[in-house]
């Protein structure tokens, strides 16, 4: 009977043990779990987790295609991105990357990953009004540009 | 790989109207047999088209400015203002540091005085000395003919400043937060006259030459490779001269009146 009990304690403590971050996570606070502000328009140019696990690889792509061969669609420009995830500080205007609020910090404080697009990049969008045509759903050729894409990071990812 | 065969045909007379329409509806196709098996295919006559949101520069369009001297009043300072608000361009308080992307220059000829006035920023040489320098590949020209850095890639190690004959090359020394979204630019890299690329590929001309225009419009901005456009058609009507001609970088920039 004791040697019952002292299986069920210890089944009761690896539970415990278990689901204790997901409890923390939840609702106690204790994991500062970043919440990055929502941007504007319906819905980004791809779905959230496909941004937040390929955004830096869409942005390297874009960069080359943008600055060696002239295509400036802004469906995937650093531009659209500050344009539709401006964060508006207590003065009402956009605060740059400076604030903590910044969309970008939000997450890569957290992350502890540094990045160095706004040492030369606006971390504000010029005109807070005009924001990158997001919402529109995105057109065949830029559906077939996150194809391709797409192939390409595969590919990338299945090789050793 | 492309062959400017039918490009190079044209070149020294003046294009029959009804030939060239022809050739642009048909999609100026042509086909060169090289050897057996090797066929060299071209599109394009080498003319200035509108460029769709999503197509690539192409190397049938080369950018180029004519700048008429005659025009250009030595008091004016339009087309420096225009590039400096246009990419963000300040005063640090310390002017032997700031960055030019374009600077008027007086020129007089001691023995008769004259004085002349010439605005000189990167002329976007088509052999350019600071492509050919570069280590890593940051300053690159572009097809349009486009000479500009990636700032990317740029280390900084200012090789290109010393290459240019123009000086048209400055260094950013100090951090800067308040960029222009058009014109990224940060310390430790090395930038110079775009030609306003972004402007460009959004179908619009430089800054500074639509505030020549409200001033003396001195500056002609067009495609050099197309004989029908504004440039193409000035540079017809009166000798022009290229900075420093003897090194014989073929720039892009070409002034009228230089003497």
């Amino acid at each position: 009977m004791q040697r019952a009990w002292k299986n069920f304690l210890g089944e009761a403590l690896i539970l415990v043990a278990l689901t204790a971050p997901c409890l923390a996570e939840d609702g106690a606070g204790r994991v500062p779990v970043p919440h990055p502000p929502k941007g504007q328009g319906d819905h980004c140019v791809a779905d959230t987790a496909f941004m937040r696990r390929y955004h830096m690889m869409m942005l390297v792509d874009h960069r080359k295609d943008a600055v060696h061969q002239g295509v400036r669609t802004p469906q995937y420009s650093l531009a659209g991105c500050v344009s539709c995830h401006a964060v508006k500080g207590e003065d009402g205007q956009p605060v740059s990357f400076a604030s903590e609020k910044h969309f970008c910090r939000s997450c890569h404080s957290y992350a502890a990953v540094k990045i160095d697009c706004f040492e030369c990049h606006a971390s504000r969008p010029e005109t807070p009004a005009k924001a990158a045509d997001s919402s529109a759903p995105p057109g065949d050729a830029d559906a077939e540009r996150l194809a391709a894409f797409l192939r390409e990071t595969n590919l990338r990812e299945s090789k050793p | 790989m492309s062959c400017h065969c039918g490009q190079e045909k044209n070149q020294g007379k003046e294009p029959d109207p009804a030939r060239r329409s022809f050739l642009r509806s048909a999609g100026a196709f042509a086909a060169t047999l090289l050897a057996p098996g090797v066929t060299l295919y071209a599109f394009g006559g080498g003319e200035a088209q509108a460029r769709a949101p999503g197509e690539p520069v192409s190397a049938n369009v080369r950018w180029g400015l004519m700048i008429d001297l005659n025009k250009c009043p030595p008091g004016c300072n339009a087309c420096v203002t225009a590039c400096n608000e246009e990419n963000g361009l300040k005063t640090s308080g310390r002017p032997e540091i700031d960055a030019q992307w374009i600077r008027k220059v007086t020129l007089k000829d001691p023995r008769t005085d004259i004085v002349r006035s010439a605005p000189v920023m990167c002329q976007h040489c088509e052999k350019p000395p600071c492509v050919d320098v570069c280590p890593t590949g940051a300053s690159f020209k572009r097809a349009d003919g486009i000479v500009l850095v990636d700032k990317h890639i740029c280390i900084g190690c200012r090789y290109c400043m010393m290459a240019c004959p123009y000086k048209a090359r400055s260094f950013v020394h100090e951090t800067h937060d308040d960029q222009k979204t058009g014109a990224p630019r940060g310390k430790g890299t090395v930038e110079g006259c775009n030609l306003c690329v972004d402007r460009i590929d959004a179908g619009r001309q430089p800054a500074c030459v639509d505030a020549c225009a409200k001033e003396g419009g001195a500056m002609i901005f067009g495609d050099l490779n197309d004989p029908a456009s504004e440039i193409s058609k000035a540079l017809r009507k009166q000798p022009t001269a290229r900075l420093r001609a003897d090194l014989a970088l073929n720039p892009a920039v070409q002034y009228a009146n230089l003497k």
